[in-house]
């Protein structure tokens, strides 16, 4: 086996660090709260506390962004697919890899130079547990330091000067099944991580730990008895009202809320202002819903939880007793002052969950305000009542109700949701969501199963193809989250699963799984820019400025579960449905590897 | 191992219809029975537990992912004992350019019990017997 750590190691003393980088050592959160406002640094994953993903940057409009050009690439090495995106502080930028979770620190006066590289030594065993291929979304940045979650759980602070380790944790078991894709917030003095794991029966949960020394301070599970959700019965509420004693336990037969589920691998969000962190919980249990009986809670959840404490303030479980893998960790969009019919909703949190519903609430109280499909093909649910917060389910989709063995057929959207976690923008100039979509739909069969630790406790087996009528899988659209409308759909051959960015110059950017990166126009989605990366796109755009210049990067590197589902073309062609355009496979469009590619407009 | 290959043999021999020695081995490679598009309990069997613990890696239908084999293109040079190896030993290939794992399933009931279901599955779509998407089962006897 390689030696890999030694080589991390020798590489990182050697290396220079870029002189003009600054790292400040004030405190952390005055540090992040000053950092997510500076247009010209990327310093969170969506771009700010409240997952954005926008810049007032406006060097690069719609009448010129025709002109794009790449200045720079660089290969990570890494062959499986590449989610997330880059982050830069200073004169630096840093991205990362999928599993062996490379770190690299380039110098952006230098372009590409390699400051410094960090890899971790993982059994590569974990890789065996990793339910959808191997990515990773990122590090977080605070303090002087570079905080990475990587595949085997272990949580690594480096100093964002050399890459030496400041300190490491273990955050969960791979032998178990729990494992780690996603990006952890810095709140204050905290690090948020979650786990991954919903396929392995995993009780997941989000853990806070010290910026300082990785220290553990509160830990809340998705589901389980109040001591370990964090919940108060008379002060957490739901829909309104006190969500009362052992509101998760209840909901479960037996013991099976022990492997329980609710995989908390999507994104965090944060307000400063209520001090509150926002993220959504995932699939409970096995797929195979005949095998726990009840609502599940606190699955598929948006939980609002104290940043300090963790006590949950209030929660909403879109999905109860889920039937269709519809995991309900999207990224939370924090948004101000949205016209919500006659009122004005100073506070609101927007979330386009896997189920196909996008949801509008007040992020103060988690009142439900709007509930509407984003994808007119979604059928799953009629419409969610607005009294009870429930779905409406339609009984020729519900899985449960055709039962075990039984073949539940055309359900939309299908497990990968009508989006998955590829993050969407949010533009405060226009007041509108841009959401990357999927515009797929599926055949669903639950089966029984049986739990053996650190195997997949899956449950189900799926099919999945176009809508009928349709020849596209995915759409781009523009969401309007008042009226609970799309304002303009543009289609796409495959799923977009590349996050986007919405910027002051009124264009919005984003990928796609044959590897474009495109801009297209807020006001209409008019395609104004398209190149053709090295490989397909499922990381995220960020953009950025370097000696007074806009610039825009993005990681290409194909798969996740788009290169899972989509490599060889999606099934269903016994019956002939959708158009032959649909079943071209991705392979035909694209191949493996991990490249950043970085653009400009000419001098 | 070893013996669970034996006594699958055995099995086979045993269950199939009047077998010369020759049959036996053809069925031993081949245990599937598509008629008309329609697959016998083994096969759909073996078309769930896939779905259970390999399309996760090795994508819909057998049909490869980004990373992982295209398996009906596999089982046309690998044998039914190199399968079962396969996936009871599993196989890693982790490089400094490759990051693969192909785990080991020895220990996992759900796989090890109906590994030629599996197997009988994987076969059928390989041979072009069986195409993509969910298979019909034939009327139970
Ligand atoms: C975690 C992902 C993963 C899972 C789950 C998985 N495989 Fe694999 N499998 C792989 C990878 C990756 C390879 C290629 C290994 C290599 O490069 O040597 C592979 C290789 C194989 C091969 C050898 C193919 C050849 O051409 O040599 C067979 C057979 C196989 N898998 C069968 C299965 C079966 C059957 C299952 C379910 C019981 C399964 N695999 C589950 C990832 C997986």
């Amino acid at each position: 086996m390689l030696r890999r750590a030694a080589l991390a190691i020798a590489l990182a003393v050697s290396a220079t660090v870029g002189a003009s980088a600054v790292f400040p050592g004030a405190s952390a959160n005055d540090e992040l709260l000053r950092l997510q406002k500076d247009p010209n640094q990327w310093a969170m994953a969506n771009g700010n506390y409240a997952s954005w993903r926008y810049s007032s940057l406006n060097q690069i409009t719609r009448e010129n962004v025709g002109q794009l050009r790449p200045t720079w690439q660089f290969s990570t090495g890494v062959l499986r697919g590449h989610e997330g995106g880059p982050l830069v502080i200073g004169d630096v930028m840093f991205i990362h890899t999928p599993f062996p979770n490379r770190v690299f620190a380039l110098d952006l006066n230098n372009p590409g130079r390699v400051i410094w590289r960090y890899e971790p030594t993982q059994d590569p065993s974990v890789i065996g547990v990793m339910c959808c291929d191997t990515v990773n979304r990122g590090p977080a940045y605070a303090d002087g330091k570079i905080i990475l979650s990587q595949a085997d759980t272990t949580l690594v602070a480096l100093d964002a000067k050399t890459g030496k380790e400041v300190w490491k944790i273990k955050n969960g078991d791979p032998a178990k099944g729990e494992t780690s894709t996603m990006s952890p917030l810095v709140v204050g003095d905290k690090v948020l991580v979650g786990i991954s794991g919903g396929e392995f029966g995993v009780r997941a949960h989000v853990t806070a730990y010290g910026l300082k020394d990785g220290k553990q301070i509160w830990r809340a599970y998705s589901v389980g008895p109040d001591s370990d959700i964090l919940f108060d019965p008379q002060k957490t509420t739901d829909m309104g009202k006190p969500v009362g004693a052992n509101s998760s336990l209840k909901t479960w037969e037996g013991d099976q809320w022990k492997i329980g589920g609710g995989g908390t691998w999507g994104w965090i969000s944060y307000d400063p202002e209520l001090n509150l962190v926002y993220y959504g919980s995932g699939n409970p249990g096995t797929w195979n819903p005949a095998q726990r009986p009840g609502d599940n809670k606190w699955s598929m959840t948006i939980f609002a939880r104290d940043a300090n404490t963790g006590m949950a303030r209030w929660v909403y479980q879109m999905t109860p007793h889920d039937e269709w893998d519809y995991d309900g960790v999207n990224e939370m969009i924090l948004a101000d002052n949205i016209q919500v019919g006659d009122k004005r909703v100073a506070k609101a949190l927007v979330h386009m969950d896997r189920n196909g519903f996008a949801y509008t609430l007040n992020r103060e109280n988690g009142d439900l305000l709007v509930a509407q499909k984003y994808d007119p093909a979604v059928n799953w649910a009629s419409h969610v009542d607005m009294e009870t917060g429930r779905p409406q389910v339609v009984r020729e989709f519900s899985t449960a109700a055709g039962g075990e063995d039984t073949n539940t057929q055309n359900i939309c959207p299908a497990a990968l949701g009508s989006k998955d976690q590829q993050p969407a923008a949010y533009s405060p100039k226009t007041g509108m969501f841009y959401v990357p979509t999927n515009h797929v739909c599926m055949d669903y069969e639950p089966f029984r199963v049986s739990y053996t630790a650190g195997q997949p406790y899956v449950g189900a087996t799926l099919s999945m193809f176009p809508p009928k009528g349709s020849d596209n899988m995915g759409n781009f659209i523009a969401w309007d989250a008042g009226k609970g409308k799309i304002l303009w759909s543009k289609p796409e051959r495959f799923s977009v699963w590349s996050g986007a960015l919405a910027t002051a110059g009124d264009v919005v950017f984003y990928g796609t799984l044959e590897g474009y990166l495109k801009a297209v126009d807020v006001k209409d989605g008019k395609e104004l820019f398209s190149y053709r990366t090295p490989s397909g796109i499922i990381g995220n755009v960020n953009t950025f400025t370097h000696k007074g210049k806009q610039y825009i990067a993005v990681l290409s590197g194909v798969g996740g579960w788009a290169g899972i589902g989509m490599a060889a073309g999606l099934g269903g062609d016994s019956d002939g449905l959708g158009a032959v355009g649909a079943y071209k496979a991705l392979s035909d469009y694209t191949q493996l590897g991990g490249v950043l590619t970085v653009f400009a407009l000419p001098n | 191992m070893k013996a669970l290959l034996v006594s699958t043999c055995i099995l086979a021999a045993l269950t199939g219809p009047a077998l010369a020695a020759d049959d036996a081995k053809d069925d031993y490679e081949r245990p599937y029975h598509v008629e008309d598009g329609k697959v016998d309990q083994a096969v759909y069997n073996g078309y769930r537990r896939y779905g259970n613990s390999c399309l996760q890696c090795h994508g819909p239908d057998g049909a490869g992912s980004s990373y992982a084999p295209n398996l009906t293109e596999s089982l046309k040079h690998l044998t039914h004992e190199q399968f079962a190896d396969t996936v009871i030993n599993g196989r890693q290939n982790v490089t400094s350019s490759q990051q693969n794992v192909m785990p080991s399933f020895g220990h996992v009931e759900d796989v090890v019990t109906y590994l030629d279901d599996i197997y009988a599955y994987l076969k059928a779509r390989s041979d072009g017997a069986l195409g993509r998407g969910r298979p019909e089962r034939m009327p139970r006897k």
